[in-house]
């Protein structure tokens, strides 16, 4: 339990030990400690921000989603009415083409009855001609009778 | 116990593990122990030496290898575990020192993990390392195993525990000095009594108090680390009933170990912060 020399030894030994530690062991230690720190830090801001950026476009996909559901409607809604909008369109024109042809047919019909009206008072003249030639004789001269025959062919 | 020469007594046994190695140079070379005896300061505990300055190289080895592969990826665990007692003593010593000063963490690291490792020397059983080294003694110099000392517990030294706090107070003066220059004198002198008339007494009180510091610090180390190896030692003459005693004196020893060197630790930092206080 003396006090000597060594107490000079441990000194010396002491004084080196915390130079070296002050040195080469407590600055790469406790940079590397507070640039992990720093680093880990970091990282829980980006995580955190990126939990608030998967919130919002979270938000933002639902909000998308919903828009385009809405305007899925609206086309449909759209496609519907310009749907009905055709068909009472192609209606409309098979109505008035069914009109058209209907005329046509008509006035067809009507020309073909005046042609065979014409036809039938020419041949009604003709006939009516020869029976009065055929009343009357040789005699009767058709060009001086033609304007009574013409009389006759338009009261029949 | 030693594996050849006579039987010890009981005290024979203690003060074999209480006495420490020793060299001195005499006119005929270098003695050893008992040639030592009258040779008063010039003598060195070379056992002291030896554990304490091994037990710090194996510290700076140990953190000096995690500092080179320090960075900041995925560290792995010899880096966590020193990366974990280097940010304990810097949170201790942001808690009570406030300032700038490169010196005050690497010196309270240092001193923290020194005194823990020399400290830890305690629970080696007692007999293993002295009866080793008397057995080389024995054996390859043709010595008697009893005359062979080896005390392994470098903080049993006062030597070790005066060398640290004498370092701790030098830095304490030296602090004072630059910090507060002529303030510290007047700290010493007109404190508690502000008067001129009272300068010595106050020069009295305040020196005592002053050198209270380092000596009350390296005491209870000392003292702590002294009284347990003593016990271990005591522990160690019971025979057959020293399994259950040792076990238990060891267990509770855990738990002075790292208390002394974290309390030496604090202290140093509550001493050199004081040092840094202008009143």
């Amino acid at each position: 339990m003396d006090i000597n020399a060594t107490l000079i030894g441990q000194s010396v030994a002491f004084a080196v030990f915390v130079l070296f530690c002050m040195k080469y062991v407590w600055p790469p230690l406790i940079g590397a400690i507070e640039e992990r720190q720093k680093k880990i830090a970091d990282g829980l801001a980006a995580s955190d921000r990126a939990e608030k950026d998967l919130e919002l476009a979270q938000k933002r996909a639902s909000e998308h989603l919903k828009e385009a559901k809405q305007q899925a409607a609206e086309i449909i809604e759209q496609a519907k009415r310009r749907a009905n909008q055709i068909v009472d369109e192609e209606t409309q024109r098979g109505h008035d083409e069914r009109a058209k042809i209907l005329q046509q047919g008509k006035a067809e019909v009507e020309a073909e009855r005046n042609r065979v009206k014409e036809e039938l008072r020419k041949q009604g003249a003709t006939l009516s001609v020869v029976g009065a030639e055929k009343i009357l004789g040789r005699e009767i001269d058709a060009a001086a009778h033609s304007d009574i025959v013409e009389k006759l062919v338009t009261e029949l | 116990m030693a594996a050849s020469g006579g039987e010890q007594t009981g005290s024979q046994y203690i003060l074999h593990h209480l006495t420490n190695a020793k060299m001195c140079s005499t006119d005929s070379g270098i003695a050893f122990n008992k040639a030592c005896y009258d040779h008063g300061f010039w003598v060195w505990h070379i056992d002291t030496l030896a554990w304490s300055i091994g037990l710090g190289i194996l510290f700076l080895w140990i953190f000096r290898s995690a500092a080179k592969k320090a960075d900041t990826g995925v560290p792995g665990k010899l880096q966590c575990a020193v990366e974990m007692v280097v940010e304990f003593v810097n949170d201790t010593v942001n808690s009570s020192f406030h300032g700038k000063n490169p010196v005050i963490a690497p010196l309270a690291l240092t001193i923290f993990v020194w005194v823990l490792l020399m400290n830890i020397m305690d629970i080696i059983p007692i007999d293993w390392l002295p009866a080793f080294a008397g057995w080389i003694g024995s054996t390859f110099y043709g010595m008697d195993s009893h005359d062979v000392y080896m005390k392994v517990v470098p903080t049993t030294d006062l030597n070790m525990t005066f060398a640290l706090s004498l370092g701790v107070f030098f830095l304490m003066i030296y602090y004072s000095f630059k910090v507060k220059g002529f303030g510290f004198i007047k700290e010493l002198t007109l404190q508690p009594l502000n008067h001129p008339v009272f300068i010595p007494v106050n020069l009295i009180l305040e020196l005592v108090t002053l050198f209270a510091k380092p000596l009350s610090l390296s005491l209870r180390l000392f003292g702590n680390l002294y009284a347990a190896e003593l016990i271990f030692i005591l522990i160690a003459l019971t025979g057959y009933f020293q399994l259950p005693m040792h076990f238990v004196w060891a267990t509770f020893h855990i738990l002075v170990i790292p208390l002394q060197a974290f309390i030496f630790m604090m202290l140093t930092i509550v001493y050199l912060s004081m040092a840094h206080e202008d009143h």
